[in-house]
């Protein structure tokens, strides 16, 4: 429990209790802080596109000032999910080979397909077919190098005739819904790549890639509340807080729902307590004790439970300051529970041995490949990507036409957090 | 009606099943030309692996833990200093259970001082306190199965027709999925080259008609090894076989491992 802490403090020299491999007494273990960053990032694009279906196509009308954002948000994070997979690779010159030849029986070639699916297919037409009249609209009004490259993006169709934007808004709609299942696909074969290691009590299990996908969700809602707070405050715009509940709103259900899964799994593996079930619950006590108990369970869930759910309750009574801390600090605990689940899972099964007489300590080195330094560049990567595209694509001084509104429609005419009065 | 048989369409579909028929050896012909080109296995030129079935089984009944195996695998196959094992020796002590407890037996401990390559230290326990004691040779099990074939993305791992399980170092990309998926514990990521590594039962010599390096230094025929297409006279394996009930480790796993141990406990995964 304590080298969890020191760890982070100084250096601790591995060690290991009871019986374990001699194969698996390693310095490190061989799955570290980059595969715990690669299901997070996945999870957070694909919750973040969920949260733009909602407006496209559930019609959350009130969610439409984060549309974009959540579409370019997933689009950042996406382009970096295959990063932290592909650093760690022993040989990372060969990753084509996954695409070329790959073995289709294994979790981690499909994955390839799925992500490129979801990078080509869905999330990047859908965004160039959502941006394609602005695109071409910028592309006259905008001088200089920006200007060439709204013209690169439009890749030569300039037709902005109302059949063709009509068109495109139908194509648009049916990548929305093509990418729903796309986006569970892409995180619950995430989940898959671990559930499907029976040799691992901790990983093999049926309802991990549901658990994937209902944590996704949640996380993903959480960034685009956190971008949305973010940026909004970046540009001293007021919050739309009818926007904002509702999302919350979501965070909520989605929290309940993955939860309740969570603590199915857990009441699952306490009854049946199969063979390494003592195993599971030394380290869940001992070694995941800060990561789990504290940080995925307590702050992680319950905490943003609570104070969600008494909003749910409350909320007109609440002051409008007041639920807008609530909601970020939900959103921040929401985003570090998650990551905290992701290294639980991943670091968690690691931990322990397969022979299930012993147990790892895992110390994190500070530089290196798999330290800390690298996952926090993985990390800030993604949003140093976002904010370029919001730079590009979600502009003040560029008027946009959302791809809800009927094509003829003038632009910026809707009252998104773009053009919303300043706050006070 | 539209879909009633006609001459013409039933020829073709024969012609297409005769050409199906027809493909299939020409594909395989095809497939196991493009493996012999791309595929590095270590085997000398002109073996046929369709010709033999390798296996070892392992009489834990006369293990005496002296570790040579351990140490000639590390040599022979130039396996890395440190926690990295092709294959290694556990030892079991079972003791007796407190007076009065209630119980069968008392406490399981294993040990494995650098995979047993060094022999062991002697025992803290008193000797009259201990209710079993044997030692276990570790190696790939060979499965039927086998998890890591099935996970590895770029199919670096295959199943060889002559039951050796092994890896193209050539193309593995190092992803460490297969380590994950051995219940074994049987795979480490090579340090040096990056790439996965396990027991090949010695491949290169096998297919030139040695033995395995652990099998070949074993001072007390506790590691049983043999081609099961190609008995010998008085074979060591079918003597095995008959003289022993055997175990598989781990079998609730489904990977029907085909290194098979007599003279183990429950205790042992």
């Amino acid at each position: 429990m304590t080298t969890e802490v020191t760890n982070v403090l100084f250096e601790v020299m591995p060690h290991f209790e009871g019986y374990v491999y001699p194969n698996e007494a390693t310095q490190q273990p061989l799955w570290s802080i980059l595969i715990v960053l690669y299901p997070y990032i996945t999870g957070l694009v694909a919750g973040a596109f969920i949260m733009a279906s909602l407006v496209r196509v559930f019609n959350v009308r009130a969610l439409e000032p984060v549309y974009r954002l959540s579409l370019l948000t997933a689009f950042a994070f996406l382009l970096c999910a295959p990063l932290p997979l592909l650093f760690h690779l022993g040989h990372p010159e060969r990753c084509l080979e996954v695409m070329m030849t790959p073995h289709l029986t294994s979790p981690m070639a499909i994955f390839g397909f799925v992500y490129a699916w979801y990078l080509m297919a869905v999330l990047l037409l859908e965004l160039w077919f959502d941006y394609r009249e602005d695109l071409v609209r910028w592309s006259e009004t905008t001088p200089g190098f920006q200007g060439i490259l709204y013209r690169l993006f439009t890749v030569g169709v300039m037709d902005v005739r109302k059949p063709a934007l009509e068109l495109d808004h139908k194509i648009g709609h049916i990548l929305s819904i093509i990418g729903i299942p796309s986006a569970f696909l892409l995180h619950g074969y995430v989940g898959f790549i671990f559930g499907s290691i029976k040799a691992n009590p901790w990983w093999g299990n049926a309802l991990m890639p549901i658990i994937f996908i209902m944590s996704a969700m949640v996380s993903g809602i959480a960034l685009c509340i956190f971008n949305y707070m973010v940026l909004s405050w970046i540009r001293r715009k007021a919050i739309d807080m009818k926007c904002l509940d509702t999302m919350c709103k979501f965070l909520f259900y989605a929290l309940v729902m993955d939860g309740a899964i969570e603590a199915l799994d857990w009441i699952h593996r306490i009854y049946s307590a199969e063979e390494g079930f003592q195993v599971i619950q030394y380290m869940a006590r001992e070694k995941l004790f800060y990561t789990l108990s504290v940080g995925q369970l307590a702050f992680g869930t319950l905490v943003p439970l609570l104070l969600l759910g008494v909003l749910q309750l409350i909320r007109l009574r609440v002051p409008e300051v007041m639920r807008r801390r609530m909601y970020f600090t939900s959103s921040a605990l929401v985003l570090i529970g998650v990551l905290a689940m992701r290294w639980n899972v991943v670091i968690g099964g690691q931990t322990f041995s397969k022979s299930l007489r012993g147990v790892m300590s895992y110390k994190m080195e500070f530089a290196g490949l798999e330290g800390w330094f690298m996952g926090a560049i993985l990390l800030a990567l993604p949003f140093i990507i976002l904010t370029v595209m919001v730079k590009l694509f979600l502009s003040e001084k560029l008027a946009t036409t959302p791809p809800w509104e009927p094509p003829t429609a003038g632009a910026g005419q809707r009252p998104d957090f773009r053009t919303e009065p300043v706050r006070p | 009606m539209s879909n009633q048989l006609s001459r013409r369409s039933i020829l073709g579909k024969i012609g297409a099943t005769l050409a199906g028929v027809l493909a299939a050896p020409v594909a395989r012909t095809a497939k196991a030309a493009v493996q012999k080109v791309l595929v590095t296995t270590g085997a000398p030129k002109g073996y046929d692996p369709t010709r033999h079935k390798w296996v070892m089984a392992i009489d834990a009944n006369r293990c005496i833990g002296c570790g040579l195996c351990a140490e000639a695998c590390k040599k022979e196959n130039h396996v890395p200093e440190g926690a990295f094992f092709r294959t290694w020796i556990e030892r079991y002590v079972i003791t007796k259970p407190k007076p009065e407890s209630g119980e069968t037996r008392g406490e399981t401990l294993v040990d494995c001082p650098d995979g047993g390559m060094h022999g062991f230290p002697a025992l803290s326990i008193p000797k009259e306190e201990i209710q079993h004691s044997f030692f276990v040779p570790k190696l790939c099990n060979l499965c039927h199965h086998s998890p890591c074939v099935q996970v590895c993305p770029v199919g670096a791992t295959f199943d060889t027709p002559d039951g050796a399980v092994l890896i193209d170092p050539k193309y593995c990309i190092g992803c460490g999925f297969c380590i994950q998926a051995c219940p074994y514990g049987c795979r480490f990521l090579n340090p040096v080259t990056k790439t996965a590594e396990k027991c090949t039962l010695c491949y290169h010599r096998i297919t030139r008609g040695l033995k395995p390096a652990c099998v070949e230094i074993c001072p007390t025929q506790s590691r049983v090894f043999g081609d099961l297409k190609n008995p010998a006279p008085d074979d060591p394996l079918e003597k095995f076989y008959q003289n022993n009930r055997v175990q598989a480790l781990k079998p609730h796993l489904g990977t029907e491992p085909r290194v098979l141990y007599a003279g183990i406990d429950k205790e042992v995964r």
